[in-house]
């Protein structure tokens, strides 16, 4: 019933907005044709790979050594008496598939904090991550079996403001000093600030983005780097999920058949120069 | 129940945030717009929840002795702000925006700053040639660096030009790899999303 109603409202406002504008090209861009054509094709394959593992096939990953370290990290900081930093950076929101990836590798740092009694801190420059990040905790502290562990208040929100919030991450990274920091989601130009500052007190580093700029600096900064998809993959590795597995088995295939796609079009062009069909 | 109803909601304005996309008729545009605003909303309410705990964690460490002076400052920039708003409105010349223009915008700017130092302390690690792919690294560093100055052209004509082969063609294929793995990366967790496999923003369940 909710859905409908959300449904039935979000369509009456648009069709009232689209009246007053009174255009009324196609309903489908025909610009967006291959486009949709590729979305339907890794559709099919995402399902497939899913529904083969329902009926029985299994997937396995390659050995992601930055989500190896996890546990290394958090042993550590068992070890050390200190607590662990997790940020999602500030270039983010809850909508960003690299926030959700991020969500996910939470969920089982979160586990094994609660099963290690670590102290997990959470500064957010967003308060809807905030709020989603303290049900994944709780979640994670309960799933562990230890749900009297979880402290809210160390899920917190600091500031939107980009320097304001890389100021105060690295005001708590000097003052408490903690033994691993996971800087896993999206980062602009605070990621090296904060990365520089945990090296700086030789903190277990693990990190991961989308941004090919910032993964740079990661690299040279901290421990353990999630390089481009990894990152995404972390839900299955961690999780051990058949059905996550399986869509990241089907990012492969996927990436094998753009790889083809790229060989095909390159022979075409220097044997044809002028011809100009696998350009869109 | 209690997650069926949000499955069915990500479900539903997922298909239709996916298929507004290949449209460009108004009534499609005009969904993506609506939507926008509700988030605007959803969004305007969250901050209320942030900015609650910001000053529930700030005032529990002021009562507990915990850092009292860096709370306090933050705890009165947070008051002091939407007061000065109010009083003044945020024009030209208002007391809100000389705070923002002369002290907020210096504080920034000054982290901001400290990238630079950063910078040089991360380039002076990751160059040390100490294997044979960080030697290649450092190799090339110098290249691009030396070949992006005025200088270059002075040293070599063929600088110029081998910084910009570097530029396009070895590290923008690269680039290009890690960028498809990320938007494969991408759509497969978004698709998860929208089918109900990864539920983590639900608690898992």
């Amino acid at each position: 019933m909710v859905p409908v109603v959300l449904l039935v409202l979000v369509l009456r406002e648009s069709v009232c907005a689209a009246q007053i504008e009174g255009q009324s090209p196609g309903w489908f861009n025909t610009d967006t044709t291959a486009t949709l054509v590729f979305s339907f094709i890794s559709l099919v394959i995402v399902l497939y790979a899913i529904l083969s593992v329902r009926s029985g096939r299994r997937f396995k990953i390659r050995e992601i050594p930055g989500l190896k370290a996890v546990d290394e990290a958090i042993g550590r900081a068992t070890e050390m008496g200190a607590p662990i930093l997790y940020t999602p950076g500030w270039g983010g929101d809850i909508q960003r598939p690299t926030t959700i990836a991020s969500m996910n590798i939470l969920s089982s740092v979160a586990e094994r904090t609660a099963e290690y009694d670590c102290r997990l801190i959470y500064p957010t420059h967003d308060p809807v991550i905030m709020a989603v990040a303290q049900e994944v905790v709780k979640e994670g502290y309960a799933k562990a079996g230890y749900p009297d562990r979880f402290k809210p208040d160390d899920i917190f929100y600091i500031s939107s403001s980009q320097f304001g919030y890389a100021a105060a991450v690295d005001g708590i990274i000097s003052r408490i000093k903690p033994a691993s920091i996971f800087l896993l989601g999206t980062f602009e130009a605070e990621s090296l600030i904060m990365a520089e500052t945990g090296n700086s007190i030789g903190s277990i580093q693990i990190a991961g983005t989308d941004s090919t700029i910032q993964l740079a600096f990661f690299i040279v900064a901290c421990d353990y780097t999630l390089i481009g998809e990894e990152l995404f993959a972390a839900s299955g590795y961690l999780s051990q999920n058949e059905s996550t597995l399986a869509s990241v088995k089907a990012q492969d295939m996927i990436k094998i058949l753009i790889a083809l796609f790229i060989i095909a079009a390159m022979i075409w062009a220097t044997i044809r120069p002028l011809s100009t069909w696998w350009k869109f | 129940m209690r997650t069926k109803i949000p499955l069915l909601v990500c479900l539903v304005f997922g298909i239709m945030m996916f298929g507004q996309y290949f449209s460009a008729h108004p009534i499609a545009k005009a969904v993506y717009n609506n939507i926008l605003e509700w988030w605007q909303i959803i969004f305007a309410f969250t901050l209320l929840v942030g900015v609650a705990s910001f000053a529930r964690n700030s005032l529990r460490n002021i009562s507990q002795r915990k850092e009292p002076i860096h709370r306090s400052i933050a705890l009165a920039g947070l008051l002091v702000m939407p007061v000065l708003a109010l009083i003044g409105g945020t024009k030209t010349g208002s007391p809100f925006l000389w705070s923002f223009q002369n002290m907020l915008a210096p504080m920034q700017s000054t982290v901001f700053s400290l990238l630079a130092f950063f910078v040089a302390s991360a380039s002076y690690r990751g160059f040390r040639a100490r294997t044979i792919p960080a030697t290649i690294l450092l190799v090339t560093a110098l290249i691009v660096l030396i070949g992006r100055i005025p200088l270059a052209e002075l040293i070599s004509q063929s600088f110029p030009k081998i910084t910009f082969w570097v530029q396009d063609y070895p590290s923008m294929a690269a680039r290009r790899a890690i960028l498809i793995g990320i938007g494969l990366g991408s759509m497969t967790t978004a698709l998860r999303v929208i089918l109900g496999i990864e539920r983590t923003y639900l608690r898992g369940e």
